[in-house]
């Protein structure tokens, strides 16, 4: 492949520079979200628990009884370095709290995604080689279904089906992989379909446009005009061209998904990040909310990064851009 | 959007003639069918107070949990509630809670858009890195977030919803005035002098409508399901308060002993929220120009096809311009 490398630099170079820009005010919002609180955040948090030590402690284990430049710089300094304080509620560091629910995510994430990308792909490609067909339009609606179904009310039908009525899975709980994988599929199937299903129905709908946009351009129609059969067209030019796009479709869904799996990791009580941010909220846990926002944020930025970054790597013209 | 055709005899081989927009809609079933069923969930939601059969919390234990009857279209719930009569009522809050949020949405991403890409420079550069900051916050999360520095309740969600929407709205109406920007009429006008504040009001507001239109409808949806999900994770709508989300919450706990408490306030979620994006797709096939032209081309070799492009379908044409 031919990198013009000075081009590709100042892409990163660019590209990199407004990732942190964005970060920075991501950072800005999630520590704002504690001074936005009306009233005092301390004082909700401790709730029945309050008594003036216990304020004054939780007040300066938070670093809430200094001024706000001095807060922000230091609430900054210390997430650089990876410390997001300590939870209000049990006094646990954010982090650690943070990395211990971060794998049960992930994992329910990347089943999700596997589903999705099982569905999407076939149905992508082939409802747009049959664009305006019969097909194409029964692709189109289901995909539609999908988009619109409220990925919890089909977690609860999924367990109505295959745990209350079949007995055939576990409508709740979760095993960690490295513990006993047999037991981790069995518990990941239900939560894993529903983010899958609806993952899978959004994708559906991106791939058919990039295969449609791909199928309409210029080369392929001379791969056509010189006689190639329709299939190595297919194999070789429309596939491989629509392979960027999807790429990034499949990286954007991925981080969305990962933001996203809140009501489902409630649904099936996985002890995920999703569960996590929900207690958090219940509890008033701002340091712990904080803490699970900034991750997400960071992970979507993170992951959109290195889909344009390849996206650069692979297509050219982006970079000329 | 019509086109006067001049009337010159005998028509030459007419080019594709513009459709006018709501034939374009009326001719795609699908787009119908949306309308019909969201012209029925508003109305029934306008009057749900005076069509519910029961109260929404007139409490009947000696008839919990019986399945659909005459009586009980929907059957009823744990305390015997009516869930016909809750899920009308709940309609009634969840599309107020979507249309007030995703107009507040639609009015200050509207703003922020048109400025940003009509004034263009270091404006839109900083208020697009603003929208940029916020769509690195899945949806679902920073409503949460929002949720947590406020009390949660029906002006909560909606504040959630509308901030969560907003950058959506600035950047379609940020590209749709990009484009505008450049075109001759707004040059001209410029040329002559016309104020800024005059320019956007009388030619790019009126112009972006389109995929302004197209956007509204699909949020809709997505605010349905959002408002859903807050209330499932009981942030949203307080009990005992009807609430689709609310409603689907219980009803886990009875999965096993009433489907009906899942299946019908699941089924109202969705019906809704894929009337509303059935309605958005159709109303980009007719609204969108590139889409349009598709269509129309479609629809003019089909006619060839049918060998009915002949003189009659020419002067039907002339007709109705």
């Amino acid at each position: 492949m031919r990198i013009a490398p000075a081009q590709l630099l100042r892409f990163l170079g660019a590209r990199l520079l407004s990732s942190a820009v964005v970060l920075l005010g991501v950072l800005i919002v999630v520590f704002a979200l504690v001074h936005l609180v009306p009233g005092d955040p301390v004082r909700l948090a401790l709730g029945t628990r309050y008594t003036p030590e216990a304020y004054d402690a939780l007040r300066a284990a938070s670093g809430l009884d200094r001024s706000l430049p001095e807060q922000f710089f230091s609430y900054i300094g210390h997430a650089v370095t990876g410390d997001l304080g300590v939870s209000f509620r049990n006094g646990q560091p954010v982090t650690t709290t943070l990395l211990q629910r971060l794998p049960a995510t992930i994992s329910l994430a990347l089943v999700g995604l596997v589903v999705a990308l099982l569905i999407s792909v076939p149905a992508g490609v082939y409802s747009a080689l049959h664009e305006g067909r019969v097909s194409d339009v029964i692709v189109r609606l289901t995909s539609q279904f999908g988009v619109s179904v409220p990925d919890f009310w089909l977690g609860l039908l999924l367990i109505s089906i295959f745990s209350v009525t079949l007995g055939l899975l576990p409508a709740s709980g979760y095993v960690a992989f490295a513990d006993d994988p047999a037991g981790w599929l069995r518990q990941v199937t239900l939560p894993g379909l529903t983010v899958g299903l609806v993952a899978g129905a959004i994708m559906t709908r991106y791939i058919r446009a990039a295969v449609i946009d791909v199928a309409s351009a210029g080369y392929i129609r001379t791969a056509v005009s010189k006689g190639l059969p329709r299939r190595v067209v297919v194999s070789r030019h429309i596939v491989r061209g629509a392979l960027v796009p999807v790429l990034t479709i499949a990286g954007i869904q991925l981080a969305t998904i990962l933001g996203g799996v809140i009501v489902v990791e409630v649904v099936f009580a996985w002890p995920g990040l999703g569960r996590l941010v929900y207690d958090a909220v219940a509890a008033r846990d701002y340091p712990l909310i904080q803490g699970a926002v900034l991750l997400v944020a960071v992970m979507f930025i993170v992951v959109n990064l290195i889909v344009d970054v390849l996206y650069a790597v692979v297509d050219p013209r982006i970079r000329a851009a | 959007m019509s086109i006067t055709e001049p009337s010159v005899s005998p028509a030459p081989a007419p080019a594709p003639g513009r459709v006018k927009s709501w034939r374009l809609l009326l001719a795609n079933p699908l787009t119908v069918a949306a309308a019909v069923v969201l012209a029925v969930v508003v109305l029934a939601a306008i009057l749900a107070p005076w069509i519910a059969p029961y109260g929404v919390n007139q409490i009947d234990v000696a008839n919990a949990l019986t399945p659909p009857s005459p009586a009980h279209w929907f059957g009823t719930d744990e305390l015997g509630r009516d869930v016909f009569s809750r899920v009308l009522l709940a309609g009634s809050t969840s599309l107020t809670i979507a249309v007030t949020a995703v107009a507040s949405a639609l009015v200050l991403g509207l703003a922020v858009g048109v400025v940003a890409g009509y004034a263009g420079g270091w404006v839109d550069a900083a208020l697009m890195r603003v929208v940029d900051v916020m769509f690195a916050f899945p949806v679902l999360l920073l409503a949460l977030a929002i949720i947590a520095i406020f009390e949660p309740g029906m002006l909560t969600t909606i504040i959630a919803i509308g901030v969560v929407y907003t950058p959506i709205f600035a950047r379609v109406a940020r590209a749709s005035t990009l484009s505008l920007r450049t075109s001759p009429f707004v040059q001209v006008s410029r040329t002559m002098g016309t104020p800024p504040a005059s320019i956007l009001v009388r030619h790019v507001l009126p112009n972006i409508g389109g995929p302004i239109v197209v956007q509204t409808s699909l949020s809709l949806a997505f605010a349905i399901l959002s408002e859903a999900a807050l209330s499932f994770l009981g942030l949203g709508i307080q009990p005992p308060a009807p609430s689709w989300g609310g409603m689907l919450f219980t009803a886990q706990g009875f999965l096993a002993q009433a489907w009906w408490m899942s299946v019908f306030p699941g089924a109202a979620i969705f019906v809704t929220a894929l009337a509303f994006n059935l309605f958005g797709d159709g109303l980009r096939d007719g609204l969108d120009p590139r889409q349009r032209t598709i269509i129309e081309a479609r629809q003019g070799q089909r006619r060839r096809e049918r060998g009915l492009l002949t003189r009659r379908d020419t002067i039907s044409r002339e007709g109705q311009s």
